[in-house]
């Protein structure tokens, strides 16, 4: 019987699914306790988990041998590493669900300009000021920024009923010089402080998170990653095209409005408190589509784990590479990134002519 | 489900200023293969999405039962007309089963969802794609991309279906091999408008043809009422001979040497 060989495959599948989850959840574990434990003051892993454990109210495992050691981890490492996870995941979570309506595995938020969207927004709450509900206004900005562009750039690069590459590619060109544009006068009419601030958006760095800002951004990625992985079977389907996909019964217009929502939810889940950290999103799908194929429900999670664990580990590269130093991530991630769009495009180019 | 019927009743549809549909009654019912075959821009693929629902019409209904389509969620829709577009296309390197499995989507959480490995395992023998089914849709052929789309459009399990140009990038044993399917689904019960060019195919399979001319139904009927030298001579502008062949019909153009031959004797 033709079935057997069919089920096995099937079998593997879930086996693999099950097996890249689990890898990917005990690799963002373990990057968690080591990134949380390195840096100026040193606390060992097994302490890290001593004192998280502790704080659990088990009594297992060593505390931090450093006076100071379990103080430093609960108000400088952990929000710091918690935020880097949170962004990650919003991210990658957010750059699948943008391929996935676009239909392009180009699509990116930082690459199509909905970061610097965000960012600008969020940047004109720093300049003006503008505290309207405390924390939560630069998230809000964040995300009606995002909102708006992201309507924006589908809107500009969609032509009938598919975005091409080139199209899409030029389009985050043109928007990303608009909104830099903005956040250059903005620097122009900001003070001092202002100014520094918005130059961090444009890098892109976890120094200085607070509980507080994770308290913010976490509510956010969490509601779009859920909405996320609600909308992933409906995504496989519109690979097939807008027509194919309305003829299997999907909504296509009504997916379409809610996916952009959620990609600006996620987007600004990441910029509100950590600036521009661009190609996260473009990466980590990618890399996850080569180990388990482009079926969305194994994809969102998978990549939401995956962002999670580049960005704990850059964010670790970026306070150590270079001692006393503390790099921006953003331009950690672009540094990667950007030879990996380029060969992208060289490969989308090859493998199917009519992207170019 | 033989009461099925998917029925255009004056359907006109304009794109960018000009009429592409004028005035198209067509009515299928359950049990019926009906082939739509017509010169190239006839309206037949328009008249396909009007059927399917895919149009905004600009006068006229297209109703499946009682229900005008354009009214019907795309769900509803979805559970009772499954559709073959002309040429496939997918965005990422789905497997040929994924894809195949995609058809069964409407059914999700629903009482048919139990069906889903049986249709899907039969979808792909009947559109003879068991053996492609590890691979990824994007490496297959032209042929291949039919086929599978096909298997697709079975596992949905429509008692419509609506295939546009099933054959067109397909061998002489694929093309049989697709219209008997389609054939076989109206013996079943279901409704099946097939758009053809080959009108040797359509005149062994179908069982009416419509032929379309510039937007409107130029005739409707069984085959060796429609298929004429005349009517078929008139509506393609080339003249053509309908020969029978151990009773299937057969359409060949008329060709340059031929007629010389015809000529000299």
């Amino acid at each position: 019987m033709t079935a057997v060989p069919v089920t096995a495959a099937q079998r593997r599948t879930s086996v693999r699914r099950v097996g890249l989850l689990g890898a990917l959840s005990l690799a963002l574990l373990a990057a968690v306790v080591v990134a949380a434990g390195r840096g100026q003051l040193d606390v060992a892993p097994a302490e890290v988990v001593g004192s998280l454990l502790h704080r659990l109210g088990l009594d297992l495992g060593p505390m931090p041998s450093h006076p100071q050691g379990d103080v430093t981890l609960w108000t400088v490492r952990f929000p710091r590493v918690v935020m880097a996870a949170v962004a990650g995941t919003a991210l990658a979570t957010a750059g699948a669900l943008m391929q996935g309506i676009f239909g392009n595995p180009l699509a990116e938020p930082g690459v199509v300009g909905v970061s610097a969207g965000a960012a600008l927004a969020a940047s004109t709450v720093i300049v003006f000021d503008l505290a309207l509900v405390g924390t939560w206004t630069v998230a809000l900005f964040a995300f009606v920024g995002g909102l708006v562009t992201t309507i924006l750039v589908y809107l500009l690069s969609r032509d009938g009923g598919r975005t091409e590459v080139v199209t899409l590619v030029l389009t985050g060109i043109a928007v990303n010089a608009v909104a830099s544009a903005g956040l250059a006068f903005l620097l122009f009419l900001g003070d001092q402080q202002a100014r520094e601030e918005i130059v961090f958006w444009q890098l892109g760095s976890l120094n200085g998170s607070r509980w507080e800002q994770v308290g913010v951004a976490a509510p956010f990625m969490v509601v779009g990653l859920v909405a996320a992985m609600a909308m992933s079977r409906r995504l496989d389907l519109l690979a097939l095209g807008d027509r194919a996909a309305r003829h299997v019964g999907v909504d296509v217009e009504r997916l379409r409005m809610g996916a952009i929502v959620v990609v600006a939810l996620l987007t600004a889940a990441a910029v509100a408190f950590c600036g521009i950290i661009a190609f996260v999103g473009l990466v980590v799908p990618h890399l996850v589509r080569l180990l388990a194929g482009p079926g969305h429900r194994l994809l969102v999670p998978a990549s939401a784990l995956g962002g999670a664990l580049l960005l704990v580990v850059a964010d670790l590269g970026a306070r150590t590479l270079v001692a006393y130093a503390d790099l921006p991530i953003g331009m950690l991630t672009s540094l990667v990134g950007g030879p990996f769009f380029f060969w992208l495009i060289r490969r989308a180019r090859r493998t199917s002519g009519a992207w170019a | 489900m033989s009461a099925t019927r998917l029925r255009a009743e004056g359907v006109s549809v304009r794109l960018g200023g000009s009429t592409v549909l004028d005035g198209v009654d067509l009515d299928v019912r359950g049990g019926e293969l009906v082939a739509l075959v017509g010169p190239n821009g006839a309206g037949k693929s328009t008249l396909l999405a009007a059927l399917a629902g895919d149009l905004d019409l600009d006068a006229g209904t297209v109703r499946l039962g009682e229900r005008e389509v354009r009214s019907m969620r795309s769900l509803d829709l979805a559970r009772r007309r499954a559709v073959l577009p002309q040429q496939g296309r997918l965005a990422f390197g789905f497997l040929v089963r994924e894809v195949v499995a995609m058809g069964r989507a409407p059914w999700a959480r629903t009482g048919h969802e139990d069906d889903d490995e049986r249709l899907v395992d039969e979808a792909l023998q009947r559109a003879d794609v068991v053996h492609l089914t590890g691979r990824s849709y994007p490496t297959l052929s032209g042929g291949e991309r039919a086929r599978t789309d096909l298997a697709r459009v079975l596992a949905q399990d429509t008692a419509v279906v609506l295939l546009d140009e099933p054959t067109a990038a397909l061998d002489i044993r694929h093309q049989e091999a697709v219209l008997s399917v389609a054939r076989d689904l109206a013996r079943a019960g279901r409704a099946v408008v097939v758009v053809l060019h080959d009108l040797s195919l359509a005149a062994a399979y179908a069982d009416r043809i419509c032929v379309l001319a510039r937007g409107a139904v130029r005739a409707d009927g069984a085959p060796h009422e429609v298929l004429t030298a005349e009517l078929l001579g008139e509506v393609y502008q080339h003249p053509v001979r309908v020969v029978d062949v151990d009773g299937a019909l057969v359409v060949v153009p008329v060709r340059k040497e031929a007629s010389c031959d015809a000529l000299l004797s």
